[in-house]
């Protein structure tokens, strides 16, 4: 079989699954995001209780998966419960690998388990193991240390893990995959945690056929030669995403203090430079990616009572890491950084939703809207590291009710509290780290997952840095045709960083080899399906794009192409879903 | 005669393209024939191993064989006769490595050949073809 259409379903109430083969999907919708939310439309009832066992969990992975270098990635869906709405992240690791060898293009896990389980799937289907000795479990790395241990498949497995914040269903927490790769973003660690599902774990050994050998291998040496050549990809290698911070914080975009600012002068102590230079241990890389851009400080520190005992922790770091646990709290100190970057992935938290929650806490606190004695004695201020850290461990207990409103999300937390004009959410998704101009934002509010991942906006106001910027009509159209693309290179499913490598021709090409024939001009009106499906479902749980929120700090903090004006936000939002239903 | 060789498995990122590699000469994509694996040294924070065939001038794995399925190799290590083998996992077994894995669907060994073409797609500089050096 060619293409991989066989569908995992698995019901965690009444512990059995079924395969089906939904070629039907597979054929039109390609794979990955596409797949998803067609299955997500199918099995996630209208008005689903997010954390209910209604809400299903999607999985799906591409056609370019396992056979072509940096189609490494997995969509999952699922009803998001930070946002009401849809939720999807991406993971790549050795996740999207692990599934199609197991002889599944999707895997759609429905109900919810009366006590803690973790699944074990093969191409057999699905072992539903106990997990009552390690519901409980902080640690994200010490539940992968475990699983590891009790199951098979050593080299080629994933293993998908929450930890505490799942369980105690912080409304941002997110899935580990293989220690350092996430489904980080809008909340899939809380779904697990509603099911009582604790970890997945997934290999196989089945071989993809392709349709022309030839053909594929000349794809293949092509796609190779072009991501070892590539400039941007030697980027992505070296210094990694974290590259980013020097540019920004010199053209003032880097959001700093709550975007209170936009650059500082403290900011090249956590630059992607000076972590290369003094902590970076190790880069890993997902499977089947030459590019290697997971970077991992190396941080030996002596324990403080005890003369010549070090310990060495292996910390990841990414720009957005850094912005946000970094810059966005005044933390400078790098040391002081790379803790909290590591408390956050243990407890198994979203860290850019963390530091915006945090970064609000902070400037809500010097504002006099909360109080130590909702904080439980903690005084947050910029740059105090223990004290967020701390705040992280609170989030994750929620022993009070302002911090059950923390874990809510910046957007629940602001209405209880106040301070929403600098409570820095867009469609309830806490804020990436990009104020490079008014598309940025415009990307945030439209994107169909409130990202910069959905269009890039910051390119954009990047480009116009040197050029005009285009004005809110032209920057909407813009914006849609790059989600809509987005929408194919994630349903290969194939990873951002490689855009520039898989452009139309490519796509076709290599989507021929894999076994699904499509017209290169015809790959365009099909992002679009996908990207109008996945609006369509937002706006079926209630999203409505003329209630979004704007906080009026993104009009107050100037970016590098000056103040940003609200009018244009509003005009470009609307005329985007103009041309989206169009 | 070369072999492969591993020459420095601390610059492993654990990308794997050599196992893809290796399946790829069969005109397949996926890893079920490689006869090259990647796994982490104990969880990513750890790095890497690469487990291949280091061609042995005195091969165990044929030793073991009990129907001369394996034949020396010049230059070290083994060539399976697939038409012999009876499928019976000595010489998986026999090997001290874990360098013989395991084809389920057709029964056989998958045996590292030497053929180098995984070394064409290590981007980082893990694996090299090199002459067979004796202590």
């Amino acid at each position: 079989m060619r293409l991989p259409t066989r569908v995992l379903m698995a019901d965690l109430t009444s512990r059995r699954f079924t395969v089906e083969d939904r070629a039907d999907l597979f054929q039109y919708y390609i794979g990955g995001a596409g797949v998803a939310i067609s299955l997500l439309n199918e099995y996630c009832p209208k008005g689903a209780d997010p954390l209910g066992s209604d809400n299903p969990i999607v999985f799906a992975v591409g056609p370019l998966v396992g056979l072509y270098p940096l189609a490494s990635k997995t969509v999952a869906m699922f009803k998001s419960p930070l946002t009401g709405n849809l939720g999807e992240s991406h993971a790549g690791g050795r996740s999207a690998v692990a599934i199609r060898s197991a002889g599944y293009g999707a895997i759609v896990i429905r109900g919810a388990s009366a006590s803690p389980v973790y699944l074990s799937i093969g191409d057999k289907g699905v072992q539903f193991r106990d997990a009552s000795g390690i519901w409980g479990i902080a640690s994200s790395v010490t539940t992968g240390r475990i699983i590891r241990e009790l199951e098979t498949g050593a080299g080629t497995r994933t293993i998908m893990r929450i930890g505490g914040a799942g369980e105690r269903l912080v409304r941002y927490a997110s899935v580990i995959t293989e220690t350092y790769r996430h489904f980080g973003r809008l909340g899939l660690g809380a779904v697990f945690g509603s099911k009582k599902l604790k970890a997945i774990t997934i290999s196989g050994d089945h071989a993809f056929e392709v349709s022309d050998r030839r053909l594929y291998r000349e794809t293949y040496d092509d796609i190779y030669r072009r991501a070892v050549e590539s400039p941007v990809m030697k980027k992505y290698h070296d210094i990694g995403t974290a590259s980013n911070i020097m540019p920004l914080n010199l053209q003032k975009g880097l959001p700093t203090m709550n975007l209170k600012t936009t650059t500082s002068p403290e900011a090249e102590n956590i630059s992607g430079e000076k972590l290369a230079e003094n902590y970076l241990g190790r880069r890993v890389a997902c499977a089947h990616c030459p590019v290697a851009c997971i970077h991992i400080a190396a941080l030996r520190e002596p324990y403080e009572k005890e003369p010549y005992f070090y310990k060495t922790t292996m910390i990841p770091y990414d720009y957005e890491l850094i912005y946000a646990l970094g810059s966005m709290l005044g933390v400078f100190d790098e040391k002081a950084m790379l803790h909290l970057i590591d408390d956050v992935e243990i407890w198994g938290l979203d860290a850019m939703s963390t530091g915006v929650v945090l970064s609000w806490a902070t400037e809500a606190m010097e504002k006099g809207l909360i109080g130590q004695n909702d904080t439980l004695g903690l005084s947050f201020k910029w740059g105090d590291e223990p004290t967020y850290a701390k705040a992280v461990e609170y989030i994750v207990k929620q022993p009070n009710e302002f911090y059950t409103a923390l874990a809510r999300g910046v957007d629940h937390a602001s209405k209880r509290y106040g301070g929403e004009d600098y409570a820095l959410a867009f469609g309830g998704n806490e804020m990436p780290g990009y104020h490079t101009g008014p598309v940025s934002h415009v990307g945030y509010l439209t994107g169909s997952r409130h990202s910069h991942l959905d269009a890039a906006g910051y390119s954009i106001d990047q480009a116009a840095l040197k050029d005009k910027l285009p004005d809110p009509k032209a920057a909407a159209a813009k914006l849609l045709k790059e989600e809509a693309w987005r929408q194919i290179l994630s349903s290969l499913v194939v990873c951002f960083f490689a855009r520039g490598i898989y452009d139309k021709d490519t796509v076709a090409k290599s989507l021929e080899t894999a076994g699904h024939k499509v017209a290169p001009e015809a790959l365009d009106d099909k992002g679009m399906e996908i990207l109008r499906e996945k609006n369509r479902f937002k706006e079926r749980e209630g999203f409505k794009a003329s209630e979004l929120r704007i906080p009026g700090r993104v009009f107050e903090t100037a970016s590098p192409l000056g103040k940003i004006d609200e009018k244009y936000l509003r005009e470009s939002v609307e005329e985007f879903y103009r041309l989206l239903y169009a | 005669m070369t072999r492969l060789t591993v020459v420095d498995a601390d610059r492993c990122v654990g990308c794997q393209l050599c196992m893809f590699a290796c399946n790829r000469r069969f005109g397949e994509g996926g890893l079920a024939k490689s006869a090259i694996r990647v796994r982490s040294a104990g969880g990513f924070e750890r790095g890497f191993v690469v487990v291949a065939c280091r061609a042995c001038p005195d091969p165990p794995c044929m030793k073991v064989c009990p129907v001369d399925a394996l034949e020396s190799r010049k230059g070290g290590g083994v060539v399976l006769k697939a038409g012999k083998c009876i499928g019976c996992h000595r010489c998986a077994e026999a090997c001290p490595m874990h360098a013989i894995f395991w084809d389920d669907e057709a029964n056989k060994p998958d045996i590292c050949v030497h053929c180098g073409y995984c070394v064409n797609y290590c981007p980082h500089e893990v694996l090299a073809m090199k002459e067979v050096e004796q202590l």
